[in-house]
């Protein structure tokens, strides 16, 4: 049978084309030529081609130095908030009771720093951390700890890190926490009776069938982290000197602080594909660890037996009627 | 392996204070013996498996005591017991493979690394496991890895007793025929107590050589296929058991007669002690009543229809409002839609509130 060719058919699909041209394609295209023109302002652009580019990845220019720290800066800060925010979530997790009304308000006090908007987030450890009148900051200095984030390095860097463990370890509790709830009762019985330590049922039963869940909240909090402004701004300013500015932060110093359009497009083109990449290489590991199981479970017939054998539930012998 | 005994064993999931009817297991007191084949039979809801979780202790009693051997083990967890159990789902480790999950109680109990693989060896050879040792346990199908959670409960050499929760739920029927045949070799080949929960009559009376049978909480008869079939201890008994179930009646019954209606059935027995008060009614199985052409001194009772199985005819048949089933000979039919019934009076019991009164000689 031959195809109607009815070329009208392209029209229904203009308003989505439109829409995304906009809302994308228009925006990102025109940082794309930023990032390869240099301006004085006045709206004057001069063509620079990949030279943005070259000097973003070469160390030894200002730009380069400067893109390469920062990234450093933020590849480790989240490295050190998943290391300790993901097996924090589990042992969270962990200790959650399983019913009851305890259930609603532990959920309710996990669920309470995720709503809190992240400038505030800020603001709260900015002045919760302050020597003068901060409690924390106060009451660590007046039992003897030197401790200042606006002055000391290591000061503002545990502070920024406590300050995201507190904000999102919930995320990760909550994830850990639904992917508990669904194993059914009978593996830890099937274990209890297998005579399996605390230890062994965490690792056989607790830990694998949570992993699908741990996969996505290592993914959403190294994208996360690796993103974050707002809260590190507020509190630290990037500071001291330069010692916990990340690379938004850094962007936001070359785009509106020096107004350097061309260096910042070029960096937030970068920036913007390191974090597509690090998406990707998270989705195919999610979808091929579900993937590759079930295409081993199809091309082995399982066992000489009927591959049909599945979960079919066998009709109950049925109950008789006017039993005395 | 040992002798597990119930001493005025309860449980209560609301409390010992709750009142007695909503128990979910009424007190009893019986004893399992080492190497049987049991059978815990019952309709959905009627408590078996709370019974067996109470033996393998996931669910500690509200009353009574549980011995092994006659040493009082209730207040002692699941680990403590000594007890293999298998679920009714699959349950296997995700991450290990066959071999592994085969391997998992005895090296949790910290058994030498040789004898874990010998014993591992043997179970997989007795249940056809061999192939698959190095596998991942994931990719198996349901009944492959039901002989892996067996396997678990098996493994250990030292089991007082292998309970089943209706294992073979998830099991295709054919695969079922075949995975009971192996639990009954293995039960002959390991002289294991075993306990198996189901609601199926057939798998019960196959599997077990003591078939108990438990209805709302209770533990109403328990014997051999032979003397559930023969001598109902509880109405109830006698309608689950067989198919069709028992023909229970209202009837009067004086000395050695039975009179419904107005008329007088034959008893083998003399029921002279009746307790007074009480709800009275005769059960006989359909295969000990004949449906026949319709002859004075015989009850008259009205055809709905006649069932025929291939080997048997049963007449499904109505006296008042009491529907009955009974055994209908070759070649008999009905003119006027109506028969008489022949009762062999050595299969005709008497039940008072639904208990078996036995008669005197």
């Amino acid at each position: 049978m031959d195809k109607t060719v009815n070329q009208k058919a392209w029209f229904l699909v203009a308003p989505v084309f439109l829409v995304v041209a906009f809302s994308a394609v228009l925006p990102l295209m025109t940082v794309v030529n930023y990032s390869m023109q240099d301006t004085f302002g006045n709206n004057q652009f001069f063509w620079n081609g990949v030279g943005w580019f070259k000097e973003l990845l070469d160390p030894s220019t200002d730009l380069g130095g400067r893109f390469l720290a920062s990234l450093g800066r933020n590849l480790f800060f989240s490295l050190v908030i998943l290391a300790i925010e993901v097996p924090l979530g589990i042992v969270v997790a962990l200790s959650m009771p399983r019913q009851g009304w305890t259930v609603a308000a532990c959920l309710v006090i996990l669920a309470l720093p995720l709503l809190i908007p992240w400038n505030v987030v800020g603001t709260i450890w900015q002045i919760f951390g302050r020597p003068d009148i901060g409690l924390l900051g106060y009451v660590l200095n007046a039992i003897g700890i030197d401790y200042n984030y606006v002055s000391n390095d290591i000061d503002a860097w545990v502070t920024v890190i406590v300050m995201d463990v507190w904000h999102w370890t919930s995320l990760v509790a909550l994830l850990c926490y639904a992917g508990l709830k669904s194993i059914p009762e009978a593996y830890y019985q099937a274990a209890q009776i297998d005579g399996a330590s605390r230890w062994a049922v965490f690792k056989a039963i607790q830990l694998p069938k949570m992993n699908r869940v741990l996969l996505i909240a290592v993914l959403l909090r190294f994208m996360d982290s690796f993103m974050i402004y707002t809260e590190p701004f507020v509190v630290t300013g990037g500071g001291p000197g330069n010692s916990t500015t990340f690379v938004s932060i850094e962007l936001v110093k070359i785009a509106l602080g020096q107004f350097d359009l061309g260096k910042a497009a070029a960096l937030s083109l970068v920036y913007n594909l390191i974090i597509l990449i690090v998406c990707w290489i998270f989705y195919t590991v999610m979808t091929n660890a579900g993937v590759e199981r079930k295409v081993q479970a199809e091309s082995e017939p399982a066992l000489d037996f009927k591959a049909s054998a599945g979960l079919k539930p066998v009709p109950a012998l049925k109950p008789k009627e006017g039993v005395a | 392996m040992a002798r597990i005994d119930l001493v005025d064993l309860a449980h209560s999931y609301g409390g010992n204070d709750a009142p007695q009817d909503s128990f979910a297991l009424k007190p009893v007191t019986m004893t399992w013996r080492q190497g049987g084949a049991y059978a815990l039979l019952g309709p959905s809801g009627c408590g078996k498996t709370t019974l067996l979780n109470v033996i393998s202790g996931i669910i500690t009693p509200s009353r009574g005591r549980i011995l092994f051997d006659g040493d009082d083990i209730t207040p002692l967890s699941t680990q403590k017991r000594n007890i293999a159990q298998v679920f009714q789902f699959p349950v296997i480790y995700d991450t290990m493979t066959v071999g592994q999950n085969l391997a998992f109680p005895l090296k949790n109990r910290g058994v030498p690394r040789a004898e874990i693989d010998k014993r591992v060896a043997e179970i997989g050879r007795l249940l056809d496991l061999e192939p698959y040792l190095n596998r991942k346990a994931t990719r198996l199908t349901a009944d492959a890895k039901q002989k892996i959670s067996l396997g678990r409960g098996l493994v250990r050499s030292d089991v007082a007793a292998v309970l089943f929760d209706e294992p073979l739920t998830v099991i295709d029927p054919e695969l079922k025929w075949q995975l009971r045949s192996k639990l009954k070799a293995l039960h002959r080949e390991l002289d294991l107590t075993m306990i198996y929960v189901t609601h199926d009559q057939t798998e019960a009376l196959t599997f077990a050589d003591t078939v108990v049978v438990m209805h709302d909480g209770r533990v109403v008869q328990s014997g051999t296929p032979a003397e559930l079939f023969d001598k109902p201890a509880h109405t109830f008994v006698g309608y689950f058991i067989g198919s069709p179930g028992m023909n229970i009646l209202p009837a009067e019954v004086r000395g050695r007669e039975a009179r419904i209606g107005g008329h007088v059935i034959a008893l083998n027995r003399s029921y002279d002690s009746l307790p007074a008060g009480a709800k009275i009614e005769i059960g006989v199985r359909p295969e000990f009543v004949d449906a026949v052409t319709p002859a004075p001194g015989l009850l008259t009772a009205k055809i709905d229809r006649i069932d025929d199985l291939g080997r048997i005819r049963f007449a499904r048949v109505r006296v008042g409002d009491a529907k009955l089933a009974a055994r209908s000979p070759a070649g008999f039919t009905s003119s006027d839609g109506t028969a008489g019934l022949k009762f062999d009076p050595s299969h005709v019991h008497v039940y008072a509130d639904s208990l078996l009164v036995e008669g005197a000689a």
